[in-house]
């Protein structure tokens, strides 16, 4: 293949795509969608409104903390937001961010028609949606949840958190379980189980291998909060004493099964960033990802680790030297698979002929602020430097430079390469370029000045401060550079509206990339593969002159079947939350009114025909 | 020690160059002013200094990468290079090499300020409340809130639980951050170098009013250590003319003593920060307001308006009422 190709040539050799009705159709139509390309898009779309919702609730804090003693909002209102804010980004935005782009390109680069399940994906989707609405309407009813996104106990006990605020939390938390363990099953057994011909494990693309693991975290990480959050619900609601210590219940109970979850969540956030990074560093570098084995076990090994280093979220509580021993060291470890991910994208720059795409930039972007994020973990692996750390807006930087910095910076990236496959358009170079060049300045402006307040002795999760600290300054900074943040976001929603209008058309392979997604026509028709390629290598459409067969869409065979829409899916999804909010009200009749619901979408699930 | 305190001069110098501006920080960390903080502040900077060559040797690896293989027209077709074993290898144990340097002063460091005192020190047992601290000297026999007097140059043995939900104690300055657990005791241990006060506040999220949770530690000769403890021996001076007369009474009549206690006199309560001494303290609500008889008569008049939740409960009181109350409050020193 050319690697001359510039984006003029692909232009002009953009053929009006044959799918140009690939998502057409009225709203029933995506109601009842089992297609993983429709899925992946409504994932997509929500996240990206609850990451505005989300990026809305952080500028109100940010405003309100612009100077000393700031009177925007009150304490109350503040405490809503900083956990709605990182509940919001973690629950609503990032993961359901990768979700899309698992639901979407994942199909497409292993060479298959549809997930395993399409219906249980539907279903995911619509339990992650709707369970995402409970969340955020508690804010209609007597306010959000204001505990922290960590929810600590004995804080969100009924006595000092009297009301259904945290009732919201535990339950929507527990829905959004269901919905996440759900795509995770159907992900493992879709990557495994439905590979073209050919695809072996070690010849699958890096973000594949990515959705694996982390579908894999999600299995193993959730049932940990899940059972927190049972405990949690029973002491709220039936008079448990699990974290009463008035009652020998134990607060650091909490502590453990939450982070059990919470840090492989880190890098349930982390891992398909990292897999969309390795697949666009090598297209934009002109050269295969190099010792791609390394970057894949790498991979495994930080999800293998991410579980055994829980307790250096709780270096203050006193866990005694041996447990800060041991919890610093395997910390630490994750350095260096970490560190050899890193060194591997350079190196597959390193000798490349590098195009500066917007794809690109944030890649690169990303890998550089990454490098800064993960800097300031070593330095918290130390426990005791981190007694100094911990709880200060130092973590705050810390977190934001790996899920920002690092995750967005990279979701970012990812949307830029593959938004022209999911709508047939390319993103404007120029506005995606601004784009990358304000939020990487406003990013650092927003979240370099927090490492200093924090080591200045400002805590986090703080409604405001008193004067004479010397945080003002630096609060200000923050402030604008949030604000600056903001107005970069509104540039790539602009940019998108704006492609979807009058974007030029993205012909097959704009970015002359390596995977199987970039085989087929933008957007995908609804079968993907007409018929099914066989690979003998990991890039397939870069050695096409070996014995790789990608055989593209040829109208004289016929099209594949492929399987109907369902209701069911969404009616499922309607029951489980009237159960939640049975469970919110105590209100029987609301309960079995759920249940019942769920009951009739179980049974026509079960004997649904095959065929209408 | 000069030269520790010229090293931490020289970082926090650093910090305002690239923070840009601000200062001066009375609660920062890199200021350390104790035995324990000094052992914080030289393992961060070891491993900052790590921090910052790993950056510029990756940052400017990237760099290099960026501008030395930028796409040329007409330039060669690129190399297809799968890898590199030895590479591999050497970018494995070059970071694992870098880590057991910040490792070993790291694990050395973890036991050193998890070893208990040898010589005798002086018991402060601190209770985190919503929204302030109650102090106790089990030895001394001193009851007080939100403000720790120590000596300069005896080891502090601060042991601490919480009354409700999780606080964390926080003098930056002193050291790191230790949590006050509800159903547990934890303990930390320090030894201020030089006289002063220190400020801190509580660094675990604690509900509603947790920005408002302060404390601070004032550390004294030993003379006037001394002298601090005698006066806090005593009980309460009790007024018998005048506006602190009048304000006596009202702190009976409107109920204040309830929860708090004023040793010497019929107030014994407990839920609330013993009063005995608080005209000597130098703030009042745990850190938020000056202690002075206008901001005591703010906080009587209203005081969730000035901590959002409080939990003090105070019927509505006259101006007159609050006056008096404030006069008898500021010579209860």
């Amino acid at each position: 293949m050319a690697v001359t190709g510039a984006l003029a040539s692909d232009a002009a050799r953009a053929e009006k795509s044959p799918h140009r009705g690939a998502y057409s159709g009225g709203l029933w139509s995506w109601i009842t969608t089992v297609d993983h390309k429709r899925i992946g898009i409504m994932y997509a779309l929500s996240a990206f409104f609850f990451f505005l919702v989300g990026g809305l609730e952080a500028l109100l804090i940010r405003i309100q903390l612009a100077g000393p003693n700031g009177t925007v909002i009150d304490a109350d209102l503040y405490n809503q937001l900083f956990t709605m804010h990182g509940t919001t980004m973690v629950f609503l935005a990032i993961m359901p961010l990768s979700a899309a782009f698992f639901n979407f390109i994942v199909p497409l680069q292993i060479g298959a028609r549809d997930v395993a399940f399409p219906r249980l994906n539907a279903l995911s989707f619509w339990v992650f949606f709707l369970g995402a609405l409970f969340l955020n309407a508690s804010f209609l009813f007597g306010g959000a949840p204001d505990a922290g996104w960590f929810g600590y106990a004995n804080l969100t006990s009924s006595q000092y958190s009297p009301g259904i605020r945290i009732d919201f939390w535990v339950i929507g938390l527990l829905v959004l379980g269901v919905s996440s363990i759900a795509a995770a099953l159907n992900f493992i057994v879709t990557i495994i189980n439905l590979r073209c011909p050919g695809m072996t494990p070690m010849r699958m693309p890096l973000f594949t291998w990515m959705t694996l693991v982390t579908s894999f975290l999600l299995v193993m990480a959730f049932p940990a909060i899940t059972v927190g959050l049972v405990l949690l619900m029973f002491d709220r609601m039936f008079g448990t004493l699990f974290f009463n210590p008035a009652a020998g219940g134990d607060v650091l109970l909490w502590q453990h099964l939450f982070w059990i979850f919470g840090h492989p969540e880190v890098y349930i956030l982390l891992l398909p960033a990292l897999g969309a990074v390795s697949e666009i560093v090598p297209v934009f570098s002109r050269k295969p990802l190099f010792g791609y084995p390394f970057v894949v076990y790498s991979g495994v090994l930080i999800a293998f680790l991410g579980f055994g280093v829980w307790a250096h979220h709780m270096f203050s509580v006193g866990l005694g030297p041996i447990a800060n021993t041991v919890f610093s060291a395997a910390t630490m470890l994750i350095a260096i698979p970490t560190g050899v991910k890193i060194f591997n994208w350079i190196a597959t720059m390193w000798g490349g002929s590098l195009r500066f795409r917007t794809p690109m930039l944030f890649a690169i972007g990303f890998i550089a602020m990454f490098i800064i994020g993960g800097l300031s973990g070593i330095m918290h692996s130390s426990a005791a430097s981190d007694l100094q750390q911990t709880d200060t807006y130092f973590v705050v930087a810390h977190i934001h430079y790996v899920l920002f910095g690092g995750v967005i910076f990279a979701l970012f990236a990812a949307l830029y390469y593959w938004i022209p496959k999911i709508t047939g358009r390319l993103l404007h170079e120029g506005l995606g370029k601004i784009h990358f060049w304000v939020m990487l300045i406003a990013f650092n402006l927003t979240f370099f000045p927090q490492h200093f307040l924090g080591l200045h002795g400002m805590p986090r999760r703080t409604f405001t401060y008193q004067e004479g600290l010397g945080f003002e300054a630096m609060n200000l900074m923050s402030t604008v550079g949030s604000l600056l943040l903001g107005a970069s976001t509104l540039i790539f929603l602009w940019n998108f509206i704006r492609s979807i209008r009058k974007g030029e058309p993205a012909g097959t392979d704009p970015w002359e990339a390596a995977t199987l997604e970039w085989s087929i026509s933008s957007p995908p028709p609804h079968y993907n593969f007409r018929s099914l390629p066989e690979v003998h290598s990991r890039d397939p459409l870069w050695a096409v002159d070996t014995s790789d067969s990608v055989p593209g869409d040829d109208p004289a065979r016929p099209e594949p079947h492929m399987p109907s829409p369902s209701y069911y899916p969404v009616v499922l999804a309607l029951g489980i939350v009237g159960l939640a909010a049975g469970g919110l009200t105590q209100a029987l009749p609301v309960v079995f009114l759920g249940v019942a619901v769920m009951l009739f979408g179980i049974y026509g699930w079960a004997f649904e025909p095959l065929e209408r | 020690m000069r030269m520790r305190h010229a090293a931490a001069r020289l970082a926090a110098a650093a910090a305002l160059l690239v923070s840009g501006c601000g200062g001066p920080f009375p609660q920062s960390a890199l200021d350390p002013a104790s035995d324990f903080a000094w052992k914080l502040q030289d393992l961060f900077q070891g491993i900052f200094i790590w921090a910052v060559v790993v950056f510029v040797v990756v940052e400017a690896a990237l760099l290099v990468a960026i501008f030395r293989f930028r796409e040329r027209r007409g330039g060669p077709a690129t190399r297809v290079v799968h890898g590199n074993t030895l590479l591999e290898i050497s970018w494995t144990l070059a970071p694992a090499l870098v880590l057991m340097m910040i490792a070993v002063p790291t694990i050395r460091t973890i036991w050193e300020v998890d070893r208990p005192p040898v010589r005798e020190a002086i018991v402060v047992e601190v209770t985190g409340h919503q929204w302030w601290w109650e102090v106790r000297y089990p030895d001394l026999g001193i009851f007080t809130a939100n403000e720790l007097h120590v000596p300069v140059g005896e080891t502090v043995d601060v042991r601490l639980t919480s009354a409700d939900v999780i606080h964390s104690f926080w003098l930056p300055r002193l050291g790191g951050k230790r949590d006050a657990l509800p159903g547990h005791e934890t303990r930390l241990w320090f030894t201020v170098d030089s006289a002063g006060t220190y400020l801190g506040q509580c660094a675990e999220f604690c509900g509603l009013s947790h920005a408002l949770m302060k404390m601070r530690l004032v550390a004294e000769e030993p003379q006037a250590f001394e002298q601090w403890v005698a006066g806090q021996l005593e009980d309460a001076v009790v007024p018998d003319t005048g506006l602190a007369f009048t304000g006596s009474q009202t702190f009976v009549q409107t109920g204040c003593m309830a929860c708090h206690r004023v040793a010497g006199t019929p107030a014994q309560g407990v839920l609330g920060p013993d009063l005995t001494h608080i005209g000597s303290r130098q703030t009042i609500a745990a850190g938020v307001l000056e202690n002075s008889p206008s901001d005591m008569a703010r906080w009587l008049a209203d005081p969730q308006a000035v901590k959002p939740g409080a939990k003090m409960v105070i019927p509505e009181l006259t101006d007159e009422q609050i006056e008096a109350l404030s006069a008898y409050l500021d010579g209860l020193r």
